[in-house]
């Protein structure tokens, strides 16, 4: 193993972020805006795991637990959010709920 | 046994607490007995103290709860101080407070807001306690405050009517006036000594500047005037009228109506301690409401308007004994004037009640045959307010005109012809009431209704009524569909027949003769004995000025006696329209109010709305105008909050990589 | 050799997020990060991670995508989405921008500070031993350093769980949401003051 690897996977954690992030405030449709925000928990995940190698510590594992039940947890809430918005106005996208506009 | 001092306020506290919860469930007559009896309990509970306080040294005894405001060097609790003053004060307000309560068992029957009006009395009882036993100032305001709020409630009881609501709101911002004064009298209090703790700061009240302890003493002399209804602010009491006749006994007759009386006594040391012309300020204008009022009462025909001026006056005979320094004289006839003058509410309240509600006096007469209890112990009171030995009031006002006279010949004479106007028209009340011909009934209705229109059309004409008692008068109205009247219940009587007892001999607790029979004047020493006026009248004194009072309390009598059941002089060349009209004091406020002072106030409500609105509008106009640009920012889509947390982490990121050095 | 999964799965990794992104139709989208999510697996056992690689598959592929899908489905929302056109002014180029700067900012410091990049405390935890399974480390930790969050998480599904169910429960008097009037239709806002008003 090179010993830039690591650093590697560091940078492609912080890509992989960017694009998620950039996912995110791009799209409308709420669904895939929830995938993005996957993509950014899973470029979290690859760091810590990445950190925990660098680091040689077995909590940078453990921790990835934990972020995965707050994904699930996540992911639960935002589907129900969206078949419950889905019920009233089938077509709407992420632009079209603003009634908390000021 | 003194350690149950905290039981006095909270018994009618859990009363009060009990009937605003569960007042509607229970309903008439259960609620009534409920607030008599937490009442009741604070009486027996106020003896025991009272015998437990005679062994403490000097009869003192505080007892601190809880702190309730500390803020810094400022500190307010929640404590009573028991003394002899407040001893005093608890024991003849929980007394005369739970016979009335009884006596509203019968008096309230049938009112559809039963349990509500004992809610307040209840509340009232323990809004009085906290004023006379807190031991601080602000405790005392607290209770003052409590006492005004319930007065107001109660006055404006039978809202329904627009005249009863306006009375008591009438009540209220007068008092509010006054109240100022109070407050103001606090904030200098704490300046001057640091502590609003009686204990504290009246021990050092002779340290103190002279115009300091004025000053103090002026303001909170303003809230005496509000609350007992002194000259300038008196115009309230009469109104005050409006509620139910046991709240007139209760409120504004014997307990909270004294609360400025009580405050002035209390503070003593201060008044001592103040400029010379301060007691010659506070005995004018007691003695000035004195005489006012007693002169109005004369040409009043709704028999507790009568009650009422007579209130204002024999309130400032109090004032005038604490301007001639006779605290303990103040608070004797305090007492005297708390039993009497209650036994009198409660008595009209009883001739009200059997004549359903008419309490005109001209359609009253003749009603002792019909009323016997009422009659008897309202002419026990009758007796005792215009000043007759033995009873109860001629030993308290002699007692004031004694310190009078010490102080001054003009302010004893004008005190005498007080009393004489007092004896008049408290002899003439009666016998409108209890003696002459019976004015009601249907025939008499309508003969009444014509005699005054007659009086109205010939206003010299002569009034050749006869004096006889219709014998056939009560016969007659229960034939007829008019007014019967009737004697009260038996919930009703019985408190008249024990206020009328002390009325008659509640003169016993302080009678001149020798010292030792001057018990309150000893009871009460710790409290007020320094700053006491000392009288050390001879035997011959006493007995002429003794002999001048009752000479003029029995020509009173027998100068009504000659106008009314005689009819040997026209009533009507007594009852000036001066009088029936208080001296035109109301309506001058109002014309006051409405011409020139509703001009001043436009003009500062035209300040108001210019420059203070304007200012306010302002700042107001500059958010909103800047809100209005800064409420795009709110666009309310999601991707755009999240747009503006990227930018947040970008910065925050850029602004670490700028402190951070890399080796 | 590890080099070389390293970069097979990289750039699998990077294609699956930029079809996430990309992608018009939802299903497509759900499809790519499907293989992002697989990518992430691999690099998972490249980095000795083999519990979480394991999970990884189970719970996000497993469990995670195909609740999305069923969504979709039930729905019927895979129509594609109008990439084009963008309603709010601006709001592309500065998500890209954003999204380049937060990227170059971190890649910055790991090219500049090279292993000085990561600090901290070696082994603070536990160190990752060589004859020990990797589950039963993980395990052992999870229940004695980290048991009171584990308990915690315990809760946190419970809270999900119950959420989603209020959440997506049928409301009886089931309205639209209105559609949102625009900026200018408000009009003057009832915050005004008027002098007429004050004088009242």
């Amino acid at each position: 193993m090179s010993p830039n690897l690591p650093l590697a996977y560091l940078a492609l954690s912080a890509i992989l972020f960017a694009i998620g992030g950039v996912g995110l405030l791009v799209r409308r449709n709420p669904l895939v805006m929830i995938m993005c925000v996957e993509l950014m928990l899973n470029a979290v995940n690859l760091t810590f795991v990445t950190f925990g190698r660098m680091l040689d510590d077995i909590a940078g594992q453990v921790i990835v637990f934990f972020v995965m039940v707050v994904a699930a947890a996540e992911v639960v809430i935002g589907l129900a959010l969206i078949v419950a918005m889905a019920r009233r106005r089938p077509e709407a996208n992420a632009d079209d709920l603003r009634l908390l506009r000021g | 046994m003194v350690g149950l001092l905290w039981l006095i306020p909270a018994l009618p506290l859990a009363g009060f607490l009990m009937l605003l919860l569960f007042g509607k469930r229970i309903g008439e007559p259960v609620a009534g007995w409920l607030g008599t009896a937490a009442v009741a309990g604070s009486f027996v509970t106020a003896l025991v103290v009272f015998a437990g306080l005679w062994n403490e040294p000097e009869h003192t005894y505080s007892l601190k709860l809880f702190e309730w405001m500390p803020a810094g060097r400022f500190s307010v609790d929640i404590g009573f101080l028991l003394d002899p003053l407040s001893m005093a004060m608890i024991l003849f307000i929980t007394g005369i407070a739970a016979l009335i309560h009884l006596y509203s068992i019968g008096y309230m029957h049938g009112d559809s807001r039963f349990p509500r009006f004992f809610t307040y009395l209840n509340l009232f009882v323990f809004s009085m306690l906290m004023l006379v036993m807190g031991d601080n100032l602000v405790l005392t305001f607290l209770g003052w405050e409590g006492v005004g709020a319930c007065s107001y409630f109660l006055i404006s009881f039978w809202f329904e009517k627009d005249a009863n609501a306006s009375a008591g709101k009438k009540a209220f911002i007068t008092n509010r006036v006054g109240d100022w004064g109070f407050m103001v009298g606090t904030f200098a209090t704490f300046f001057a000594f640091g502590t609003v703790k009686y204990v504290e700061f009246l021990p050092q009240a002779s340290g103190l500047a002279q115009t300091t302890a004025t000053f103090i003493v002026l303001m909170l002399f303003i809230g005496a005037i509000g609350k007992s209804a002194q000259i300038p602010l008196f115009i309230w009491l009469p109104d005050a009228m409006a509620g139910p006749t046991p709240v007139s006994a209760l409120i504004h007759a014997a307990t909270m109506v004294t609360a400025g009386v009580y405050l002035l006594v209390r503070v003593n040391p201060l008044i001592a301690a103040s400029a010379s012309w301060l007691p010659w300020v506070i005995a004018g204008i007691g003695v000035a409401t004195a005489f006012l009022a007693a002169t109005i009462a004369i040409a009043q025909t709704d028999i507790k308007k009568v009650l009422a001026y007579s209130t204002v006056s024999q309130l400032g005979f109090m004032f005038l004994a604490v301007g001639a320094g006779g605290y303990s004289a103040a608070i004797f006839h305090m007492i005297t004037h708390a039993f009497f003058k209650a036994c009198m509410f409660l008595g009209s309240g009883s001739v009200i009640h059997g004549m359903h509600e008419e309490q005109d006096m001209r359609r009253m007469g003749a009603l002792r045959k019909v009323m016997p209890i009422t009659a008897i112990t309202f002419i026990i009171g009758w007796l005792a307010i215009a000043g007759v030995p033995p009873f109860s009031g001629f030993w308290s006002k002699d007692d004031i005109l004694a310190y009078a006279l010490h102080k001054s010949i003009v302010l004893y004479v004008i005190g005498l012809i007080t009393a004489l106007l007092t004896a008049f028209y408290m002899s003439r009340q009666v016998f409108m009431v209890f003696f002459g011909r019976a004015n009601w009934g249907p025939s008499q209705e309508a003969e009444l209704a014509n005699k005054l229109a007659h009086e109205t059309a010939h206003a010299d004409g002569d009034d050749p009524a006869d004096a006889e008692v219709h014998a056939d008068a009560h016969g007659d109205a229960h034939d007829g569909h008019g007014v019967v009247p009737h004697e009260s219940p038996r919930t009703m009587t019985i408190p008249l027949i024990v206020l009328a007892f002390f009325a008659a001999t509640a003169g016993v607790l302080n009678l001149p003769f020798t010292e030792h029979l001057e018990f309150l004047n000893r009871w009460l020493e710790p409290v007020v004995g320094a700053a006491q006026t000392q009288l050390h009248l001879s035997g011959a004194q006493l007995t002429i000025e003794l002999l001048i009072s009752t000479v003029v309390a029995l020509s009173g009598i027998a100068i009504a006696y000659a106008v009314y059941l005689k009819h040997k002089v026209d009533a009507r060349r007594i009852e000036l329209p001066l009088f029936a009209n208080g001296w035109y004091i109301d309506s001058a406020i109002s014309n006051f109010m409405g011409g020139l002072g509703r001009r001043a106030f436009e003009m500062i409500a035209h300040f108001d709305r210019v420059v203070i609105d304007g200012a306010v509008n302002g700042v107001a106009r500059a958010t909103r105008g800047g809100a209005m640009r800064l409420r795009s920012v709110q666009s309310g889509y999601v991707r755009w909050y999240a747009l503006m947390i990227g930018v947040g982490t970008v910065a925050i990121v850029a602004f670490v990589l700028t402190q951070v050095s890399f080796s | 050799m590890e080099t070389l999964v390293f970069i097979v799965c990289a750039l699998i990794v990077l294609a699956g997020a930029i079809g996430v992104v990309m992608s018009r139709n939802p299903v497509h989208a759900a499809l790519s990060l499907v293989a992002t999510l697989f990518g992430i697996a691999v690099l998972f056992l490249n980095l000795g991670a083999q519990l979480l690689a394991v999970v990884q598959v189970i719970v996000y592929t497993g469990a995670i995508v195909v609740l999305i899908l069923f969504v979709l489905m039930l729905l019927g929302v895979d129509e594609d989405e109008d990439l084009d056109t963008e309603p709010l002014v601006g709001q592309r180029i500065v998500a890209v921008l954003i999204g380049l700067l937060l990227a170059g900012a971190v890649l910055a410091v790991i090219i500049i500070g090279k292993d000085a990049a990561v600090t901290g405390a070696r082994s603070a935890t536990e160190a990752i031993s060589p004859t020990v399974t990797n589950i039963v480390q993980i395990g052992r930790q999870l229940f004695t350093t980290f048991v009171f969050p584990l308990e915690i998480t315990a809760g946190l599904l419970t809270i999900a769980v119950v959420g989603a169910v209020v959440l997506s429960r049928r409301p009886k008097d089931l309205q639209p949401i209105p559609e949102p009037e625009s900026m200018t239709e408000l009009g003057d806002d009832p915050l005004t003051i008027t002098t007429e008003e004050a004088a009242h």
